[in-house]
């Protein structure tokens, strides 16, 4: 190759990866405000309605208020990582938005092993929670680090296991084909939460657990450790901490819609439906994931954590273990399975 | 072509002074900082020989799980830096001693190191070219075939390994009160609450 066509190669995937965050960042300040708004409205108030019109910029006013207060870093925290913590989980959940396809060839990296790379990428999300909770130096956020390693390593078993269920179903790792693989005549009855509808609810709850996301929340749990392991941000680390959150959130919600909801594809499998462009189709079904963990998040109480990690290994583990066995007999024996057909 | 080199230069150079400082840095959470960055930059360089799913599972497998596990640990331990430091001198004759032989050994091991031709010449499995098989599916294909005895054997090890642990750190403690969700589930309000007439200034 030329040097002339790697500097362009470069450009391009610069303005393509630029493009996706900006429209990423931007939607997820929007869906931060539908999570109040949600919260708000299953508890008979208002949210946030002062800022703009129907409080809509309320997120970007919460942006500049981050941005603009002091950060404050405790005198006996290790600096550097704690720093680096934050930095750290906003990139790494960030980085999974490079594989996904959100229509047809829309994915920035369409690489072979898409699954496995948002698997290891959101692994690695556990990270940034012990860094800032051991960096911080302090009782509270150690004890929500240790928490949120135990939580998130726990759940990410079960996650693994409703992938390899997909991945049995459609005979790929790569996110398109996955996507390509649940479209039939039978729209949306097609797609896989229908057949593996056990599946797609562990993989809902495990989804909200790997994220620390309410009920689940144990690394943070106000009631008891303050804020966790965000005690003693403040300011754009702080701002970095929660923007990872919900990008995290985002991301699983995206993973969901591949993996269950067909992806881009049309629910109803012809002419005026296939016409509207894939990519609202994905966003619609990755916001109404959202739409469901908001709910969940106004509805139901934190878990103790025994009962969570009863939850991850007593349950949800045998379970998902049993219906990958199932799943394997039922293709192999109906003859279905992606190779045998 | 530069640009693999490049590539290839960048993460080897990474991989090996993070894995120096593994054992040169201090603090014990910044050692095993460094040795997520080594797995990290070697699941790199798997990536730039083409194993895809070898650097996807490095990365999911060490990173994800088994060096959490290390910070885990590493974080609880309360270590005293300055003594972990003090008796440096008196363990370096045993220490070096160690290293020297393990050195000698390893040189002789890899400069003996042939690969034998006849192997070179004719794999007993031809190697699919990338663009007829992906990784995934090619390391299926002999996994569960011709070492299909040897992964069920590693597999097996694991089990033992797992159930060891399980046993050695069980303790069945009397007198603990726990949590019998199945119970708890069963009870209903007759069973649960007991409404009683309580007569006056006796009690039950």
């Amino acid at each position: 190759m030329e040097f002339g066509d790697i500097i362009l190669a470069v450009a391009i995937m610069l303005g393509k990866s630029l493009l996706m965050l900006v429209a990423l960042l931007v939607f997820i300040a929007y869906a931060l405000y539908a999570d109040r708004k949600v919260w708000a409205a299953v508890q008979l108030r208002r949210g946030p309605n002062v800022v703009g019109p129907w409080g809509l910029l309320q997120s970007f006013a919460d942006l500049l208020k981050f941005v603009l207060k002091e950060p404050v870093i405790p005198s006996s925290a290790n600096k550097g990582m704690f720093l680096l913590a934050p930095l750290l989980m906003c990139t790494l959940s960030l980085a999974a938005w490079a594989v996904i396809p959100l229509n047809a060839g829309w994915a920035i990296a369409d690489i072979n092993v898409g699954i496995l790379y948002i698997f290891a990428i959101s692994s690695l999300g556990v990270y940034g929670v012990i860094m800032g909770g051991w960096a911080s130096n302090s009782k509270y956020p150690f004890l929500g680090a240790l928490r949120s390693a135990a939580q998130m390593v726990s759940y990410e078993v079960s996650i693994g296991f409703v992938i390899v269920t997909v991945l049995m179903c459609a005979g790929t790792l790569n996110l398109s084909a996955i996507v390509e693989a649940q479209n039939t005549a039978l729209g949306i009855f097609g797609w896989y939460w229908l057949p593996l509808f056990p599946m797609f609810v562990v993989f809902f709850i495990s989804a909200m657990a790997e994220t620390n996301r309410p009920p689940f929340d144990l690394p943070e749990a106000e009631s008891e450790l303050v804020a966790g392991y965000m005690v003693e941000y403040s300011s754009t680390p702080y701002l970095l901490f929660m923007l990872g959150e919900y990008v995290a959130i985002m991301t699983m919600c995206a993973l969901g819609t591949i993996l269950f909801l067909g992806g881009w594809l049309s629910p109803i499998p012809f002419a005026p439906f296939t016409w509207i462009p894939g990519v609202i189709w994905f966003v619609l079904k990755a916001s109404f994931l959202f739409l469901l963990i908001a709910m969940v998040k106004a509805l139901v109480p934190r878990y103790r954590y025994d009962q969570l990690m009863r939850l991850g290994w007593k349950v949800f583990l045998p379970l998902s273990l049993a219906m990958v066995i199932l799943v394997a007999a039922v293709l192999m024996i109906t003859g279905t399975a992606p190779g045998m057909r | 072509m530069t640009v693999t080199a490049a590539f290839f230069y960048l993460f080897a150079t990474i991989t090996v002074a993070s894995g120096f400082m593994v054992i040169a840095s201090r603090n014990p959470v910044q050692s095993v900082l460094f040795l997520i960055l080594a797995f990290v930059n070697a699941a790199g360089l798997f990536l730039m020989m083409g194993a895809e799913f070898l650097a996807m599972i490095l990365v999911i497998v060490y990173v994800g799980a088994v060096a959490v596990l290390f910070l885990f640990v590493v974080m609880m331990l309360d270590v005293d830096f300055a003594e972990l430091r003090q008796g440096f001198l008196q363990y370096l004759p045993v220490g070096g001693l160690i290293g020297i032989v393990f050195l000698l050994e390893l040189v002789l091991v890899i400069g003996a190191y042939v690969v034998d031709p006849g192997l070179v010449r004719t794999p007993s499995v031809p190697i699919p070219a990338p663009d007829v098989m992906t990784n995934t599916e090619a390391l299926g294909q002999v996994l569960y075939t011709r070492y299909f005895y040897f992964f069920q054997a590693a597999g097996l090890i694991l089990l033992v390994a797992m159930i060891g642990a399980i046993v050695l750190t069980l303790r069945e403690r009397v007198g603990v009160r726990r949590q019998d969700i199945t119970k708890q589930n069963a009870r209903t309000q007759e069973t649960a609450v007991e409404v009683r007439k309580v007569p006056f200034r006796q009690g039950i």
